[in-house]
């Protein structure tokens, strides 16, 4: 037997080999489609994300209004006929518009009735129509159409957010409401007209009248600050640990901390700011100053970070070359070193700027989260910055605030797309590769 | 207050507009002298006039900078001083909270603001002499800065020789400045370190440290007055940090899939084409602002999360821990897979080689070559991944609750750390009470969390890192 088996060979086994071949490429199938799956399951979030606040939002850019045939009335506005711009101020325009409401439902009698009709449109209107006799005082005694805007309840409902099959006492627009809507629909007398208040106001309670504008004016005014104070300093730093710094604990101890500040996360700086800002130097609450303060602590790193990257892309023969004809170590950097690094630097500092812009936590921390009617004009006043508006909106019980918050997200993407843009532009046309 | 400081603001830019007008008349002098200097002379100049010019200029601009600086730094502390120093002795008598109310309202009484108190006679003539006195220091802070700028100036003008090296000093004071910009990095540190541990230690004296630490009730509302009911205010903490942990542990599981696999995806498999429009995709996803993912979870996410939970028959929190931790777990996708796509970019070619010669498919090699090489960098990645989801504070604030549930059930409400500062700290607050300080005290731990994450992190990297060449 030992013999045989001897000249026969060892005994092959069962040749399994395309088995286990094709149960591996199945596996390899497998994994190529886990990996694709997962960037597909990304790209899905992000259309998600920009579909749902595309969706919601895009209504806000827009504004029913309701025509009114107002009649100007001298006894409400002007009884004595002073033209007196205090008196035509203080007039009750308000009395103008429910007069109007009324005109147009006769049948409407009930007080209670009277009240929900007159309600239907924004309690802005009557600043609107001050504004109309502020400008032309001598509009009073005459009779025009005018239109204004509907309260947010209507506009949530013309827009479709507001669903007519809902029952009756589940809709916060009633069918009196709706009778009177459609009424009004049939006469010509709504009509929806692209938004300007929301780009042009300030903040407000009623969803319809609140605006934009004095979180943008903030933003920038911040944004401001954080750029002067961090730009400047960061690019020093930069300057200084890539090409002066000399080698030893104290220049890595400024560089493990520079890293580690990076990751510091961004409520802490706010927490910094409330403690030394705000209650050891007493700047005041909720300016841009102090926003903008915390803010360039907070984007400091990146901006370093970015700029030691650019230096260093820089090739050292640059440097030996300009130190070979007699350059100074600081003329060697500064005149052509720097120069060379500097579509790098403004990358990274764009980069960090697009950060600060969307960065709410740390501002919320220093009180830039206060209900703000007024456009702020300076650095010191009172300001609140586009992303906590959107915060503040978020919060709002109003339905229509959910609009009003998807618009003003859609306008901070913006602002980020557009900045981060000139990032990739900036890089592809500047920055030279060696 | 705020009006003064405007008016302050204004004169401090205004000074500051005139010593760099004055600066730049120094620079040109210096330059002109030294021109002069160089032409008739035997000896060449050392330094380039520009750099007499601009030594000029220094000396006139930084001495009264730094007096400046000085000044409005010291200003408003004398200038309270004084004040307190003249009211009568009646007044100063009082405990130091009502004085500094006092004093308060003497200031508002001397920029014309409205006070609340009765206004009398010596509050009047206290707040006058307030008024005399930020008159007078203005006025003599602006004759003071100029002139020591004109003396430095001429000090300096008369110092121009042709041997006189002007560029080294420059250099020098250039090469100071720079430090003192990288030293901004570590003052930070070390203001973050100090109000926080001050804060802390405040805290810490009203409410014990292991009682905070290991507490397992949350119920910050201090009483109001002493024999209030109910607000007795706890201060135990584990609820919060079970609650953030919980939040991470959701994100994580969302992130590191998705994320890992969409490196992997785009490291190896993916052509040139699919690289180019999926790596923006992912970049733009990096780049929404917290605030607005902080939308999406409460707008869209936990209405759905609920919906799915009630028609299986489970009764979900409408600000579960689940959607707050699912959304922030897509925050992190773009943060991972684009750390862990660097760190398997950097594995070299040959290995990749090596295993294919030897007869390894593509995810083979990737499991049991790639993988394994590029781990180090891929743990740091995840750990520096937790440490922002710790630090996260938008989203949470948006999305999860505020009651301190001590639950590991993701289907409940619970709180974390980040949401507890911003609720302790928004709106009125008294600088003294235990409510506000225990938002220092959760930013200490918060801080001392997240450093110790990312050191660790570091730590990994560099200890495990496989060195190719």
């Amino acid at each position: 037997m030992t013999d045989a088996s001897n000249v026969i060979g060892p005994e092959r086994r069962p040749d399994l080999s395309g088995a286990r071949l094709s149960r591996r490429y199945a596996a390899e199938r497998r994994f190529r489609l886990y990996g694709l799956a997962a960037v597909m399951t990304g790209a899905a979030i992000l259309l998600v994300l920009i579909g749902t606040i595309v969706a919601n939002g895009y209504t806000a850019f827009f504004q029913t209004e309701i025509a009114l045939e107002i009649d100007f009335d001298p006894e409400t506005i002007d009884p004595d006929a002073t033209r007196d711009p205090e008196v035509l101020r203080a007039a009750n325009y308000q009395v103008l518009i429910r007069r109007a409401m009324q005109a147009r439902f006769p049948q409407v009698t009930d007080r209670r009735e009277k009240r929900t009709l007159s309600r239907m449109v924004s309690s802005g209107a009557s600043l609107k129509l001050q504004d109309m006799i502020m400008v032309d005082p001598d509009l009073i005694g005459t009779s025009r159409r005018v239109w204004v805007k509907s309260s947010d309840d209507i506009d949530s409902f013309a827009k479709g957010k507001i669903r007519r099959d809902v029952p009756d006492a589940d809709r916060r627009v009633k069918d009196r409401e709706i009778a009177w809507f459609d009424t009004l629909d049939s006469q010509d007398a709504i009509r929806s007209k692209f938004n300007t208040t929301f780009f042009t106001a300030g903040d407000s309670r009623e969803p319809e009248q609140a605006g934009i504008w004095g979180a943008v004016i903030g933003s920038f005014l911040t944004l401001l600050v954080t750029l002067m104070l961090s730009f400047p300093t960061g690019v020093l730093a930069a300057v200084y640990l890539e090409e002066f710094a000399p080698k030893n604990r104290w220049t890595d101890l400024i560089e493990v901390n520079i890293n580690n500040l990076a990751a510091v996360p961004s409520i802490v700086f706010g927490l910094l700011g409330l403690a030394v800002f705000l209650n050891f130097f007493g700047l005041p609450r909720s300016a841009p100053l102090v926003g903008g303060m915390v803010l360039a602590l907070m984007t400091l790193p990146t901006i370093i970070i970015a700029g030691r990257a650019a230096l260093k892309a820089v090739p050292p023969s640059v440097r030996e070359a300009a130190l070979g004809i007699g350059a100074s170590h600081l003329q060697a950097v500064m005149h052509h070193v720097f120069p060379l690094a500097m579509p790098g630097m403004l990358t990274g500092t764009i980069i960090g700027m697009a950060q600060a812009l969307g960065e709410s936590a740390p501002l919320l921390m220093i009180g830039m989260v206060a209900f703000i009617v007024d456009v702020p004009g300076g650095f010191t006043d009172p300001a609140t910055v586009l992303p906590v508006q959107i915060y503040l909106w978020a919060d709002s019980p109003e339905r229509a605030f959910v609009a009003k918050t998807s618009a003003a997200i859609m306008v901070l993407l913006a602002f980020l797309i557009v900045m981060n843009a000139m990032a990739v532009v900036l890089r592809k046309r500047f920055e030279r590769r060696w | 207050m705020l009006r003064d400081k405007a008016v302050t603001g204004m004169q401090l830019t205004l000074i500051i507009a005139a010593l760099l007008i004055l600066s730049s008349i120094g620079y040109a002098m210096g330059r002109r002298r030294a021109v002069a200097a160089g032409r008739g002379g035997a000896l060449r100049l050392h330094s380039r006039p520009s750099y007499h010019g601009a030594y000029v200029a220094l000396w006139c601009a930084l001495p009264s900078l730094l007096l400046l600086v000085l000044w409005s730094i010291a200003e408003p502390r004398l200038a309270e001083w004084l004040l307190i120093a003249r009211l009568p002795d009646s007044i100063r008598a009082l405990d130091p909270d009502r004085l500094g109310l006092l004093v308060l309202d003497v200031k508002n009484l001397a920029v014309g603001n409205i006070v609340s108190r009765e206004i009398d006679p010596a509050l009047q003539a206290a707040a006058e002499g307030y008024n005399r006195f930020l008159t007078l220091s203005t006025a003599a802070m602006v004759v003071v800065a100029i002139s020591i700028g004109v003396v430095g100036a001429a000090r300096a003008i008369r110092g121009v020789s042709p041997a006189f090296r002007a560029r080294n000093q420059v250099e020098k004071v250039a090469r100071n400045i720079m430090l003192a910009a990288s030293i901004i990095a570590v003052l930070t540190t070390v203001g973050i370190v100090l109000s926080l541990l001050f804060e802390a230690l405040r805290f810490f004296d009203q409410v014990p440290f292991f009682d905070f630490l290991f507490g397992t009730r949350w119920s910050p509302q201090t009483a109001l007055r002493a024999d209030q009911v109910g607000a007795s205010g706890e201060f135990g903490a584990v609820p919060l940090f079970a609650g953030t942990l919980l939040i991470t542990v959701i994100a994580m599981c969302v992130a590191t899939p998705v994320g890992l696999f969409s490196a992997i995806y785009m490291s190896e498999y993916a052509g040139p084409r699919f690289r180019a429009t999926a790596k923006p995709m992912l970049e733009i996803l990096a780049g929404v602002p917290t605030v607005v993912y902080g939308f999406f979870a409460a707008l869209t996410v936990a209405p759905f999360v609920r919906g799915v939970g009630e028609s299986i028959g489970l009764s979900v929190a409408s600000e579960s821990a689940l959607a707050a931790g699912g959304v922030m777990g897509i925050m992190i996708i773009p943060f991972i897979s684009s750390l862990s796509d660097d760190v398997m970019n950097a594995v070299p070619q040959s290995l990749r080689d090596g295993a294919y010669a030897l007869g390894a498919t593509k995810s083979e090699t990737i499991r049991q070559v790639i993988f394994p090489a590029a781990l180090p960098g891929i743990v740091g990645g995840m750990l520096l991944a937790v440490s922002r989801a710790i630090g996260e504070t938008m989203i949470v604030v948006m999305a999860a609750g505020l009651a301190a549930n001590l639950t590991a059930n993701p289907l409940e409400a619970v709180t974390t750390v980040t949401v507890q500062i911003v609720t302790l700290l928004v709106g009125d607050q008294e600088f003294d009470s235990a409510k506000t300080l225990a938002a220092f005290a959760l930013g200490l731990v918060l801080f001392t969390a997240t450093l110790a994450l990312n050191v660790v992190a570091l730590y990994v990297v560099r200890k495990y890192r496989e060195k190719y060449d």
